[in-house]
């Protein structure tokens, strides 16, 4: 019960204070998921990101349902996904009854302004944590470099970026230019 | 009006069910319902998808309710949500079922050591239009008013506290900028 009720308010305050989307969680994610509950590891989390890109359904939902199911099973996943769009439910829901002109308030948009900054510098944080963890050779930088330049200057889906990923992810583990989980046991 | 909440959570579970990726993805799905149903103008549309993006939560659910309210009130918007976020759970809940013996299997790990280094190129390019419009007046052309100079200023100084002092909470470094925001009226 403890547990159910843990992963229903620590994803409640993820939906609570994530701006943008699913990635935009990311420093949430790494505080309270990674940091302080333990509930899972950066690379775990990495490959739910990964899963979640050619999944159905929106990133962050995603994240919640698998870090609750490793925790607690199904009930688990459907309480931490819960939980992550309570916010979402609550304040839209007063919006769309009493503020419907909620963006012409000048308090409202020079506080978002300001809270994009406050993305940026979390965004910031955070990718440099993943980068110093996750590109550490030639093998990972190429692969990065090329879904970078090909995801903001082509319009290729998503999907066909991530199998292009997989496909130079064997090719460069049998040439051994990136890291394999598990290599070190074997 | 049954029938309008039938439809309602198909559409949503539909919607949660093919769009691929994030909130994004769920906008070309709103559209079609628009025409097809008439539960609300592109115009409200519009509007919508400028309140999803600048409040809390993930850009995808805050559409799902604030349409689910639009066009059948706090039910509605209780129905929508649920429906996006349950093709999420039933498909995230099976991967996550088999994820762990899949791992075990060698060419699936090397399939994740080539995503992991495009998903932080994933994250770069999902949050780079944030940068450029948060950072720079794109408008302005190449002149001095490029850049946002207040704004700027205020991204350096939190991100110099923040990597000097890592401790400190995303929901203290959200707040401060959202009231530098409308301390200095960005």
């Amino acid at each position: 019960m403890r547990l159910l009720w843990d992963l229903y308010a620590t994803w409640f305050k993820m939906g609570l204070v994530t701006f943008g989307g699913g990635y935009a969680m990311l420093p949430m994610i790494q505080r309270e998921v990674i940091e302080k509950r333990h509930w899972a590891t950066e690379d775990e989390i990495l490959d739910y990101y990964a899963i979640g890109q050619c999944t159905p359904g929106i990133i962050a939902v995603n994240t919640a349902t698998f870090v609750g199911y490793y925790q607690k099973g199904v009930i688990g996943g459907i309480i931490a996904t819960l939980g992550v769009v309570s916010p979402s439910f609550i304040i839209i829901t007063i919006i769309a009854a009493f503020l419907n002109n909620f963006l012409e308030y000048q308090i409202v948009i020079h506080a978002l302004k300001g809270i994009n900054i406050g993305v940026c510098v979390l965004m910031v944080k955070a990718i440099m944590g993943l980068w110093q963890k996750s590109i550490y050779n030639i093998g990972s930088f190429v692969i990065f470099a090329l879904a970078l330049i090909l995801s903001l200057f082509t319009g290729l889906s998503t999907v066909i970026l991530v199998i292009v990923a997989a496909v130079l992810g064997i090719v460069f583990s049998k040439l051994k230019l990136v890291k394999v989980e598990g290599d070190q046991d074997a | 009006m049954l029938s309008t909440y039938l439809s309602l959570c198909i559409e949503f579970f539909k919607t949660g069910l093919f769009s691929v990726g994030g909130g994004l993805a769920t906008i070309p799905f709103l559209k079609e319902m628009a025409e097809v149903y008439g539960w609300f103008d592109l115009d409200t549309l519009s509007m919508m998808i400028a309140i999803s993006e600048s409040t809390p939560g993930p850009m995808g659910i805050n559409m799902a309710t604030y349409v689910g309210y639009h066009t059948g009130g706090i039910l509605g918007a209780l129905l929508t949500t649920l429906s996006i976020v349950a093709p999420s759970i039933i498909v995230i809940t099976l991967i996550a079922r088999f994820l762990k013996e899949f791992k075990k299997i060698k060419v699936v790990n090397e399939i994740f050591a080539g995503i992991k280094p495009a998903v932080i190129a994933f994250i770069i390019a999902a949050v780079y239009d944030l940068f450029i419009s948060t950072l720079f007046n794109v408008d302005a052309g190449l002149s001095f008013d490029l850049f946002n100079i207040p704004c700027i200023i205020i991204f350096l100084v939190l991100l110099f506290i923040y990597l000097k002092k890592p401790k400190i909470h995303p929901i203290l470094i959200i707040f401060v900028a959202g009231l530098c925001g409308v301390i200095f009226s960005l």
